[in-house]
């Protein structure tokens, strides 16, 4: 945690861009932050959010270590803040770390990927041949 | 638990979504015996068919009230029912939400799209009697804002925690965006000390209660409510079998700890 500073964002606030390098990343402690990605013609989509206790970013970890999507904070938020060069150094040094590390981050990015793989589903559609069996 | 369906009149309806209905109905003559959060009823459309729908609201004397969703012709049906209309209706069916089990322990109340229904009892008992139940959590998914079902009762469901979330948000929505799990995170509850109730699509239900089971609380004080094919509804015509369960009558609430490994069983 001596790697971590505390921030404050009011509601609102532009976290990060998509194609911007992804050099930091984030515990959230209170509040709620949207992920986003632009659609011409339909502007900023809205693809999940993240609330307290959610790491926010994971783009800096592998190449080519840009962000993936845009995030805003929905409301006030605290977090811890990482600088993502300095967290990636610590973990050189300290392998048995980085493992743990990488693990929590594999943790984190496979619930979203089951997440989303489990929205690609539609879940709450109506049943019929894509859902759950004959319409009564 | 009337074998032959009794005469209920629509006496209100209300448009819940655009293809979702709620109607209460009054008996015309007897009247069935009381139903109880997480039981069922038979509903009869007269000259289209039959089909399980759960109580979604008690205790305003012999009325029922009942959640539909117009998915096929009987549900249809039922959905274009107006005030005044007639309905066939036979129950109560099936088991309840175990809300005895709860007492005392938190509560998480986690509902996936019409899954909100069945569950809508249940939160009414837990709020009539607050001090009877630990931290209350009402967790509900849907597929967009459109779709969410008791909007205007939404908010008073919130405290300690309550939040909804939606597959896809439409313009103006400020509100969560993602499956209902990731609400879990937030949630207000001691998983040792921990009741759960969920509802909604069977996959949903998986996934909530395995991230149930890695948070700690135990498969047997998580409550899901399955749906098979039910037909006769007395356990008698095996359309709802499900492993050694027939589901009207041994469902639709059941543990994790007995639904767990069925859950997995492929159909034909």
């Amino acid at each position: 945690m001596a790697l971590a500073r505390e921030v404050a964002l009011p509601g609102g606030t532009r976290i990060f861009e998509e194609g911007e390098k992804a050099d930091r990343f984030w515990i959230i402690r209170s509040g709620t932050v949207a992920l986003d990605i632009h659609m011409p013609g339909r502007g900023r989509q809205v693809v999940e959010t993240i609330g307290a206790g959610s790491l926010l970013g994971w783009s800096w970890l592998c190449p080519p270590r840009q962000w993936h999507l845009a995030a805003e904070t929905r409301d006030p938020v605290h977090a811890w803040e990482f600088d993502a060069a300095a967290v990636l150094d610590l973990c050189a040094e300290d392998t048995a770390l980085g493992l743990s590390l990488v693990t929590a981050v594999a943790e984190t990015i496979g619930d979203r990927l089951r997440a989303t793989r489990t929205r690609l589903l539609d879940l709450y559609g109506p049943p019929g041949p894509q859902g759950s069996g004959a319409a009564p | 638990m009337t074998p032959a369906p009794l005469s209920y009149r629509v006496v209100d309806r209300r448009d819940e979504t655009h293809d979702t209905v709620t109607l209460v109905l009054e008996p015309g003559g007897d009247a069935l015996d009381p139903f109880v959060p997480g039981q069922f009823a038979m509903l009869y459309a007269f000259g289209v068919g039959e089909i399980p729908v759960s109580v979604s609201r008690l205790g305003d004397g012999h009325r029922l009230t009942h959640t539909i969703r117009a998915v096929g012709a009987v549900s249809r049906a039922l959905c274009g029912l107006r005030t005044g209309g007639w309905v066939g209706v036979r129950g109560p069916f099936g088991t309840a939400w175990d809300t005895a089990a709860a007492h005392g322990n938190d509560l998480l109340v986690i509902a996936g799209g019409i899954g909100l229904a069945p569950l809508r009892p249940l939160v009414d008992t837990v709020m009539a009697e607050p001090h009877a139940f630990g931290r209350l959590n009402v967790l509900a998914g849907a597929r967009t804002p459109a779709d969410l079902l008791y909007g205007d009762e939404l908010p008073a469901w919130q405290e300690p925690f309550g939040a909804v979330t939606v597959d896809r948000p439409s313009n103006g929505w400020t509100g969560r965006v993602g499956v209902v799990t990731t609400l879990l995170r937030e949630a207000r509850f001691t998983p040792s000390d921990t009741v759960a109730f969920v509802c909604g699509p069977e996959v949903m239900m998986r996934a909530t209660a395995r991230a149930l089971t890695h948070q700690g609380v135990r498969p047997d004080r998580i409550q899901v409510s399955l749906e098979r094919t039910m037909r006769c509804a007395t356990g008698h015509c095996g359309h709802c079998q499900l492993g050694p369960l027939l589901l009207c009558r041994d469902g639709p609430v059941v543990g994790y700890d007995q639904a767990e490994p069925l859950l997995t069983i492929r159909e034909l």
